[in-house]
């Protein structure tokens, strides 16, 4: 199937060189040395250390960095982690393969379909468990709403970050609560969905269910419409964004940042296009990458994903084949894979989400390890907001899009 | 793509003394995976990034992984021929050895610019006491900058030549690397030095206690 990857974006006009002065802004791994501050005129003053956080609402949840200021100007920021660590990774090991499935809703709590089909694939992978063609089906449905509801609720975060209060953010909740309530429909939880086996899934959807996202699927364009004609042409949310927080596509590779991020910067890499996992070969989308790398591309690069994932979703609904839900070999009561390891990875709504895990041949694994994509996109958060001011760093935060329940696990 | 085979005779021939070792993965999954040890693991890895036909330019998973100490049980059997000429008595001989643990690090390799990957690479300590020392991968792949401070964190894993190495998720009084395979959880997780404590020392040192007890109420929290 040829698809062409890519989908240029406009109107976002090149700044030269944001409003960072050039001579503070030393990667912390510069050869040069660290946060080298060279001497700018005779009148600058104190340093000045902010700790933002971890109660501040603007950092979605219990994250802190720690800003030192010059003036308004970011030189310095730490970010600090742990606020909600419970160790997830040693539960895991603790529990049997399948007593994790719910533990993973709770990793990046707004999409827990993707973080619960990631963990199966790579269960599946290590105990080579194959799959039912309708679950396939089923859960290429499930992720693409998780996007969908994902970047909504992001484009609302960030709006309200930028002093949009309420209006926006209101308006993307409304559309994710119709999602929730097809969440609710079909896994009996909202958010905490549980929803899939080994092998297969836990429930079948019904031709309701199935004719009620058919009909959120065909409205979302609608709304999409509407939230752009409101938002993307705004020129405060131009302002606020363009030239900000920018990453150089060479920086965004080597820091291993993954999802949308990475696409903003211009770099063609879509796991469900490189590893073609699931079904997805089978569906025709294209990935829209950005020119710039900077918050606008990053919010824009989301609604456009949006639109692809619409698109996937009318082919899936339109493609998907009856039969089983689960492989009737599929084994749920005494699964014990053999010795060896898996990682599995699928391109989750903020990254990479990626499960390696050891079989030693027990019951439960010898090492379960999440790769948390919006704990590994924090890793550029400093060199992203070196030389803006701290109103810009709130912004550049959000456009990373973040959960805490998986930056800290 | 290569095969890991490929990739280490080409290695080898880069680095003559360098120490590779395939790890074969019996999982239906076959993600096999290269040891890769001693010093020159940082110029390997630079050498998978560059590599026209590799280029491994991101590097997705960094993790460690606890193989503490095992007791292995060897049986060994002989036949001693019997010496008043009867039949030869077979005899069993269990020796118990210890087989060393050590602390790995696991990096899962991708190639952005090829779309290819995954080439795996670990690397492992000497023991899990002493030895733990590992050279650092953030200044080849810059996204283990977190993820080696967390293996540091949990598995103890100390990293030579990383920027910024200091603990992440747990605080930086905290004590142990609750990641290990032998770690005992405290009683209380809740206690945790802070200074609060140390001016009720100091005040201690100041202030010292009276010698009969207050009146009941006076000193009440």
């Amino acid at each position: 199937m040829t698809n062409s990857p890519i989908v240029a974006l406009h109107g976002t006009p090149a700044v030269a060189g944001g409003n960072a002065p050039s001579e503070i802004c030393h990667s912390p791994l510069a050869p040069g040395g660290a946060h080298v501050r060279s001497v700018r005129d005779e009148f600058h003053g104190d340093l000045l250390e902010v700790s933002m956080g971890p109660h501040h609402p603007s950092t979605h949840g219990v994250f802190r960095m720690i800003a030192t200021l010059d003036g308004e100007t970011i030189v310095k920021l730490k970010p600090v982690f742990g606020y909600l660590h419970r160790n997830h990774e040693k539960i895991g090991e603790n529990t049997t393969y399948l007593g994790s499935m719910p533990y993973t809703d709770r990793l990046d709590y707004l999409c827990s379909m993707t973080n619960n089909w990631a963990y199966a694939l790579a269960v599946e992978k290590l105990a080579g468990q194959p799959v039912p063609e309708r679950t396939e089906y089923l859960r290429v449905i499930l992720a693409e709403l998780t996007r969908l509801l994902n970047h909504t609720c992001l484009a609302g975060f960030l709006l309200q970050d930028t002093g949009a209060s309420g209006t926006p953010l209101m308006y993307a909740f409304r559309e994710r609560e119709k999602i929730l309530d097809l969440f609710e429909a079909l896994s009996g939880s909202r958010m905490m969905c549980n929803y899939q086996r080994f092998g297969g899934c836990r429930v079948d959807a019904s031709p309701e269910w199935l004719e009620a996202a058919k009909r959120l699927a065909d409205g979302y364009n609608e709304f999409l419409d509407e939230y752009e004609a409101l938002i993307t042409g705004n020129e405060i949310l131009m302002a606020r964004t363009q030239g900000v927080g920018v990453m150089p596509r060479q920086l965004a590779v080597s820091a291993g940042i993954t999802g949308p991020m990475l696409r903003a910067a211009g770099v063609d890499y879509d796991i469900r296009k490189v590893d073609g996992y699931g079904v997805y070969p089978r569906f025709n989308f294209r990935v829209p990458l950005g020119d710039h790398g900077d918050t606008y591309d990053r919010y824009m690069i989301r609604v456009l994903e949006m639109r692809e994932s619409i698109e996937i979703l009318r082919q899936a609904f339109a493609q998907l084949p009856s039969g089983p839900i689960m492989d009737p070999k599929a084994k749920i009561r005494g699964f014990k894979p053999k010795p060896g390891e898996a990682y599995g990875r699928i391109e989750g709504p903020k990254g990479e989400i990626g499960f390696y895990l050891i079989s030693d041949g027990g019951a439960n694994p010898y090492r379960y390890r999440v790769r948390p994509p919006s704990f590994i996109n924090l890793t550029v958060l400093e060199d992203m907001c070196l030389g803006h001011s701290i109103a810009d760093a709130v912004i550049i935060l959000g456009s990373i899009d973040i959960v805490l329940g998986e930056v800290d696990r | 793509m290569e095969s890991l085979e490929q990739i280490r005779d080409r290695l080898l021939s880069r680095y003559p003394g360098a120490e590779l070792s395939i790890l074969n993965n019996p999982s239906p999954s076959a993600q096999h995976s290269l040891v890769v040890g001693g010093s020159a693991a940082r110029e390997i890895a630079a050498f998978l990034r560059d590599d026209p036909a590799l280029q491994l330019d991101f590097c997705s998973n960094v993790t460690g992984v606890d193989w503490p100490d095992k007791e292995i049980v060897e049986t060994t059997r002989t036949t001693i021929p019997d010496p008043a000429g009867g039949p030869p008595k077979l005899v069993e001989q269990k020796t118990k050895r210890i087989q060393p643990g050590y602390l790995e690090v696991v990096y899962h390799l991708y190639s952005m610019a090829l779309k290819q990957g995954p080439v795996i690479i670990r690397m492992r300590t000497g023991n899990r006491t002493d030895q733990v020392t590992l050279p650092s991968l953030t200044p080849v792949w810059r996204s283990g900058e977190f993820q080696e401070r967390e293996v540091f964190d949990l598995f103890g894993v100390v990293f030579d030549g990383h920027p910024d190495l200091r603990r992440i998720l747990m605080w930086d009084e905290f004590k142990g690397h609750p990641m290990r395979k032998d770690y005992v959880e405290p009683d209380d997780y809740e206690w945790e030095p802070t200074p609060h404590d140390e001016v009720l020392a100091k005040a201690k040192a100041h202030y010292p206690a009276p010698a009969a007890p207050a009146a009941p109420g006076a000193n009440a929290k």
